[in-house]
Parts: structure tokens; C-alpha cells; sequence
């Protein structure tokens, strides 16, 4: 089988162990698309530790991007951030305590399906169930099902 | 500056200092005739209601103030697409207190985000309706005389039914309460309600099916609605609809000292014989409703 290859990064951030499949909701939620650099997606890369898994390579500066949205979709994921080709750090993510506008509250009763320019703001209610609820109807989200 | 948009919004002092204003107002009503005088409540109605938007005005002229507001969405600018928070950006010009009722859940904390003065939620959908929760304590704490040791039999829609949720809300506060779920399969109490609830406080409950098999064990029987507007198919809700009638014979089974409690409207759910029943207490419910909102005004308003 042969090996692909992606080059280093100068200054950046490398995604590595993010579920097979999910790199492209990844890429939706941290809004990659909007970004003027350079994203590599590795789908289905080999890992001994998950089978296979998806890695996101992203050359910018290391502020352009808000990484919390991470630990709200899998807070496993392993973040290395890179400056002058090195890994300067390995970022622990973890639940962010509320998340604005990532996902949209899905019940029809909920005002935010017709207050005009009113922000979709779930707030974590229980860590370890990775339970979010609906700031303003309550309506439950479980992290890791989204 | 204090709103009231969920049971949580007050600790348990502060229920029970509004629950004694209450009872103090019921006793001698004329030491609060004029204390509002030159405020005004909105009554701000996006859903119709008899009950609540009457008892809201009724007590604020109780107090010696004024009134205003409307009373359906089509009578106010959100029929030409007002969103929620600019409406109450301009009465706050109009008014000093509001009370709001919506039918989407979590409106009030929208009006809340933008009001500069007290909001009161007076019923968002299906999820709150704090001021029904003070009458429903105010009744139970004056006719019981206790908030606590009680067992509590709520029946009908405890899915959809607001009035359930803010009261369970504000009775696992109190010592030993033990819930008794009565309803049909389908409209059982959220899950959230029994995980979030009821299993965190430790809070006793079982689940029934018929009302028949618990009566003789109940304090209270807290009676709902089944809510038409809350169904998106009018054949679930013709289904169970009449799914719980209480008459006269199931009085018999009950304890001499049980109280019946009921938000109304009710439609078929409590069988007019019942009323005469001395233990069928709605209709008094409904005049405490207005000493408690009177007690809330004052509250708000900081004008005790």
C-alpha cells in the first residue's frame, strides 16, 4: 500500500486522532472554508491506537482559529500546535461550558426558532454525561451525538 | 433588579417571604390599596388566557395601579413580525413592571436579555409558569399548613404541562415529598425531569398509570389539562384527551383530609359533582393566585 505524504507546517495547528468520518463536520464547525491558508485532510489514515482515524492539517497563525468548538464535538482529539516546524504544545481539550451558535436548538417550540437574530447558546449542565442544554427551552443535546 | 422567569429565579426565603406577604395581604387587604399607585403592569399576552392575565391585572389594581397590554398576539405588532426583544424595548418607555406570556418556551429570558424592568413569565409553551407555581404553594401552605411531608399525586399531562414542572421544581426544596406520576404512557414526565429532578434530590416517586390505584395515598392531587395546543396531531389529543376524569366515587377512595388542586381552565377532567366536595380546592386557588401576585408586584417593585 502505498504512503501518502503531507508536508510539515510552519506555524499551525495539526488535528490528529479525530474519529474516522468526522473531519469534514470538523472542518464545517471550525469554518475552515472561510480560511486563506493551507488545510490538508487525511481521511481514514491507519492508527493502531483507533483503527483508522481522520487528521486535519491547518497552516495559519495559531490565533486565527477558536478551538474550543473541539472539545464540544470529541475532546479526545489530540491538538499539536506547531511553530517553526515543531510542536510547541499539545492541547488538552475539554467541555466548553456553553457553545453559541455551533448547533441549533432543534425544538419547533423553543423561541429561538423565530426570534430574529437571537443567538443558539447551549450551556453544559452535566460533564460527565456530556449533556448540554438549551439556554432557553432546556432541550438536551448529548455532545458526542451531534 | 429581579425577574421571575423560573421557580429556580427565588430560594426558598425568598418564596416564603412572598408566601407570608401574601398571606398578610389576604388578611388585611386594605393596608395595600394605594402602595402602587402611579405604576403600571403590561400584560403582555402573545397566547390567550383568562386566569392568569385577569389575576396579573387584578392584582396590580388591587394595589392601587394601572394597567395595560395586550391580550393575543394578533393585537400586537408581533403579527407584523415584531421579534420579542424590540417589543419590550418600547413598553419598558410604557410601563414598570411586565408580566409576559409566550407561546415559545424560553421567550421571557429573551425579554429578560432586554428589559430594564422586572419581567414576570407568566407561561412560555410548555416549559414554565412560575406564578401558577406561588398559588399552587400559597393553597397548599394555607390550607395544608405545610410545604413539606407531603406525598403529591400530579395527573394528566405531566409531559407537556408547565404547571407540573415549575411546581416539582419548587417542592424538591422541601423536606420529604414523595411524587406520585399519574398519567398515560405518552405523557409521562420528561426524562429530564425524573434524571435532572427528581433523581438528583434524591426525591421519592412512582409512576402510575391509573388514578384508582394511588387516591388513598395522596395529600394532594394536583389535576392537569390535557393541552390541545400543545399537539401537532389533533388525533393523539383526541386519544387523551378524557384519558383521566375525576368524579365522586373516586373521592370516596381518597383521605378525608386531601385537597384537590387544579390550574384550570378544566375541560372534562374533574367532574362538575366534585366541586361541592370540600377537598376541591381550585376555586380558592384561583383567589390565592391573585394574593400571591400581589405579593410578587410588591416584590419586584421593591416596594416592601
Amino acid at each position: 500500500m502505498s504512503t501518502l505524504n503531507v508536508g510539515g507546517i510552519l506555524e499551525g495547528f495539526v488535528l490528529d486522532h479525530i474519529p474516522a468520518g468526522k473531519s469534514m463536520q470538523i472542518y464545517g464547525y471550525l469554518n475552515l472554508d472561510k480560511l486563506d491558508c493551507c488545510v490538508a485532510i487525511i481521511k481514514n489514515a491507519k492508527s493502531n491506537k483507533m483503527g483508522k482515524k481522520d487528521i486535519i492539517k491547518i497552516e495559519c497563525p495559531i490565533d486565527h482559529i477558536d478551538l474550543d468548538i473541539l472539545g464540544f464535538i470529541d475532546h479526545t482529539i489530540t491538538v499539536n500546535i506547531i511553530k517553526h516546524k515543531v510542536i510547541v504544545e499539545k492541547r488538552q481539550l475539554d467541555l466548553p461550558k456553553e457553545i453559541i451558535n455551533i448547533v441549533h436548538c432543534k425544538n419547533p417550540r423553543c423561541i429561538t426558532s423565530i426570534e430574529q437574530g437571537l443567538e443558539h447558546i447551549f450551556l453544559l449542565t452535566d460533564k460527565n454525561k456530556e449533556t448540554y442544554r438549551c439556554k432557553y427551552c432546556e432541550e438536551k443535546i448529548i455532545s458526542r451525538n451531534v | 433588579m429581579k425577574h421571575l422567569i423560573s421557580p429556580l429565579d427565588l430560594s426558598t426565603k425568598e418564596i416564603d417571604d412572598i408566601l407570608e406577604l401574601a398571606e398578610d395581604i389576604e388578611k388585611r387587604p386594605d393596608k395595600y390599596t394605594d402602595i402602587c399607585k402611579g405604576k403600571k403592569l403590561a400584560t403582555l399576552f402573545y397566547e390567550s388566557s383568562t386566569r392568569t392575565r385577569l389575576s396579573h391585572e387584578a392584582a396590580m389594581l388591587n394595589l392601587g395601579g394601572s394597567i395595560l397590554g395586550f391580550s393575543s398576539s394578533d393585537a400586537s405588532s408581533a403579527a407584523k413580525g415584531e421579534s420579542v426583544a424590540d417589543t419590550i424595548r418600547t413598553v419598558c418607555c410604557y410601563a414598570d413592571i411586565i408580566a409576559m406570556r409566550h407561546p415559545k418556551e424560553g421567550a421571557p429570558i429573551v425579554a429578560a436579555n432586554y428589559s430594564s424592568i422586572p419581567i414576570i413569565n407568566a407561561g412560555d409553551g410548555g416549559h414554565e409558569h412560575p406564578t401558577q407555581t406561588l398559588t399552587d404553594l400559597l393553597t397548599i401552605r394555607a390550607e395544608k399548613g405545610r410545604l413539606d411531608n407531603l406525598t403529591v399525586g400530579m395527573c394528566g399531562d405531566l409531559k407537556f404541562g408547565r404547571t407540573v414542572h415549575s411546581l416539582i421544581h419548587a417542592l424538591v426544596r422541601y423536606r420529604n415529598i414523595k411524587f406520585i406520576l399519574i398519567s398515560p404512557e405518552e405523557l409521562r414526565l420528561p426524562s429530564y425531569m425524573l434524571q435532572d429532578v427528581l433523581v438528583k434530590h434524591n426525591i421519592k416517586y412512582i409512576q402510575a398509570e391509573k388514578l384508582e390505584e394511588v387516591m388513598s395515598e395522596l395529600d394532594i392531587l394536583y389535576m392537569t389539562r390535557v393541552q390541545k395546543e400543545r399537539f401537532f396531531n389533533e388525533e393523539d389529543y383526541i386519544r387523551m384527551k378524557d384519558f383521566y376524569i375525576l368524579d365522586a366515587d373516586k373521592m370516596k377512595m381518597a383521605k378525608s383530609d386531601m385537597l384537590v388542586l387544579h390550574p384550570l381552565p378544566r375541560v372534562n377532567e374533574i367532574h362538575p359533582e366534585v366541586d361541592k366536595d370540600p377537598r376541591a380546592i381550585y376555586f380558592k386557588q384561583v383567589q390565592y393566585g391573585v394574593y400571591v401576585r400581589m405579593a410578587l408586584i410588591l416584590t419586584l417593585l421593591e416596594l416592601i
